[in-house]
């Protein structure tokens, strides 16, 4: 059951992985592919992050897991909104 | 081919990949890059060696966590003097190959 | 199955290793150097070696990519990031051949190797009279406390060298580039969510380094990383040369291994010898002096010598 759900969830999240490096790679301008892959990739995590918590042996594992993801977050988050903001001034020319 | 091999062989052919960087590169930070390449080639070489036996050996875990620590170290000098030649020279690359030495 | 996937990490490893010297242009080299660190940590876990996996992911990729990076940062406000045309195929072809001869020749020592039969027995024998459980902190500490002694007082000499190439009129100025962060932007929020966690997981990683893995060096790599996040946001001015606090702060760690080297002199059992009722207490003393040293160094490193007044 435990391993059904861990297939399933990680599957998912390859999904989301898979759809992200395709808008990265085929998306014209930086803001789209930005915006392909901080999304679709933090979701796959997550997804993938809830697959492997069905195989944890205790629930600190689980809350490990679940901190590592929300730290992802945090700096993909950060960290698109500055490529973002530099690539802005670049395009216009500062 | 067992784990260790394999890694072993990837570390080898890192050292190689490593040395031709250092050799290729004219951009002295691309440099500082490439030597360090070939230090974890070396580190990763060590580790398969003492994964080999089947237990993992602690003490060149030891000896590479020194090692990465001190590459820092040397990377950072290194840098520092990178910069401080282009800030001198206005040239990021060594005069004997600006062709004019 | 797990072979499959040692093969696919090799392959991926070294695919990056060839983009980062073949790729063109140095920032790129400088991005796929930091991809290249983060997959080596997931080969050190594969190798069943966590501590090291945590050193190379916080040092190997981390502060040596934001290293990289800050340079490449200064290389460009002077115009000197972009490459010199490369030389022909036919000049670097000696150069290829030679390294895949240095390549060959480390693959046939692998296999002219001896293969070792069993890990270190003198160290089985030796782990219970070291105070501590985790192996590799016990090497470092205690067993091989020579090469940890000396490895600080290398990295105090590397910063030395880094200072050295200030200039005169920057000497007295706060280390490191001014920062410019707008206030309540996305980078100073970064730095106040950060630091509480970061800090958390770096005093973690030094508590667990004595019975799983963790240690002083991961531990203090993660201070040091947090110092640089609020340093970045704007939310801690970096320090003086001339503040004294700070300079302690940097010879601690060295400072207490040495005192206790000499004290394991005195007590007979030579020095840098821990005895082995006090081998624990030692260690952990010793631990904290070396986790400030390390945290404060790795930080002075990477933000460079003073250059507030610096405008090209």
């Amino acid at each position: 059951m435990n391993d059904l759900a861990t297939y399933a969830f990680t599957s998912i999240g390859l999904f989301f992985f898979v759809a992200g490096s395709v808008g990265f790679l085929r998306f014209p301008d930086v803001f789209s592919r930005l915006h392909a892959l901080t999304k679709a990739d933090n979701l796959g995590l997550g997804f993938i992050a809830l697959g492997i918590a069905f195989q944890a042996e205790s629930w600190r594992l689980v809350a490990l897991l679940f901190l590592i993801w929300g730290l992802m977050l945090l700096a993909a988050g950060t960290m698109s909104q500055l490529i973002a903001r530099d690539a802005l001034r670049e395009r216009d020319g500062r | 081919m067992t784990g260790p091999t394999l890694y072993a062989l990837t570390g080898a052919a890192l050292v190689g990949i490593g040395f031709f960087g250092l050799i290729s590169a004219q951009h002295l930070l691309r440099r500082v890059v490439a030597f360090n390449l070939i230090g974890s080639g070396l580190f990763v070489f060590l580790g398969a060696a003492g994964a080999r036996s089947g237990a993992s050996d602690p003490i060149p875990q030891a000896l590479i966590i020194t090692g990465i620590v001190v590459a820092l170290s040397a990377s950072a000098l290194a840098i520092g003097l990178v910069v401080a030649h282009a800030r001198a020279s206005g040239r990021p690359t060594l005069p004997e190959e600006d062709g004019e030495a | 199955m797990t072979l499959v996937l040692d093969l696919t990490l090799c392959a991926l490893i070294l695919a990056v290793a060839l983009a980062t010297v073949l790729g063109g242009g140095v920032f790129r080299a400088i991005v796929f150097f930091i991809v290249y660190g983060l997959l080596l940590s997931v080969a050190w876990v594969r190798l069943d070696a966590v501590d090291v996996a945590l050193a190379e992911a916080a040092i190997g990729a981390g502060l040596t990519g934001v290293l990289f990076l800050s340079a490449f940062g200064k290389l460009s406000r002077i115009g000197a990031e972009a490459e010199p045309p490369a030389a022909g195929i036919r000049a670097l072809l000696p150069a290829a051949l030679a390294c895949a001869g240095l390549t060959g020749a480390l693959a046939w020592a692998w296999f002219a190797l001896p293969v070792p039969e069993r890990p270190a027995p003198d160290l089985a024998t030796a782990l219970p009279r070291a105070g501590i459980e985790n192996p590799v902190t016990a090497v470092l500490l205690n067993f091989r406390a020579w090469d940890t002694l000396l490895e600080s007082i290398v990295l105090l000499a590397a910063l030395i060298g880094v200072w050295m190439l200030a200039r005169d009129e920057d000497w007295h100025d706060r280390f490191g580039l001014p920062q410019h962060v707008r206030p309540g932007g996305v980078m100073a929020n970064f730095g106040r969510l950060l630091p509480p966690v970061g800090v958390l997981v770096g005093v973690y990683l030094v508590y667990v380094g004595a019975d799983r893995p963790g240690g002083a060096f991961q531990g203090g790599t993660v201070l040091a990383a947090v110092g640089l996040v609020a340093a970045l946001a704007g939310l801690l001015r970096p320090p003086r040369v001339t503040q004294i606090v700070w300079r302690m702060g940097l010879v601690a760690g060295p400072l207490v291994f040495l005192i206790a080297g000499i004290v394991g002199a005195i007590l007979g059992a030579g020095f840098l010898t821990l005895p082995e009722p006090i081998a624990g207490s030692a260690i952990f003393v010793i631990e904290i002096a070396l986790v400030a040293s390390i945290a404060v160094t790795l930080a002075f490193l990477v933000i460079g010598p003073p250059e507030q007044g610096h405008r090209e």
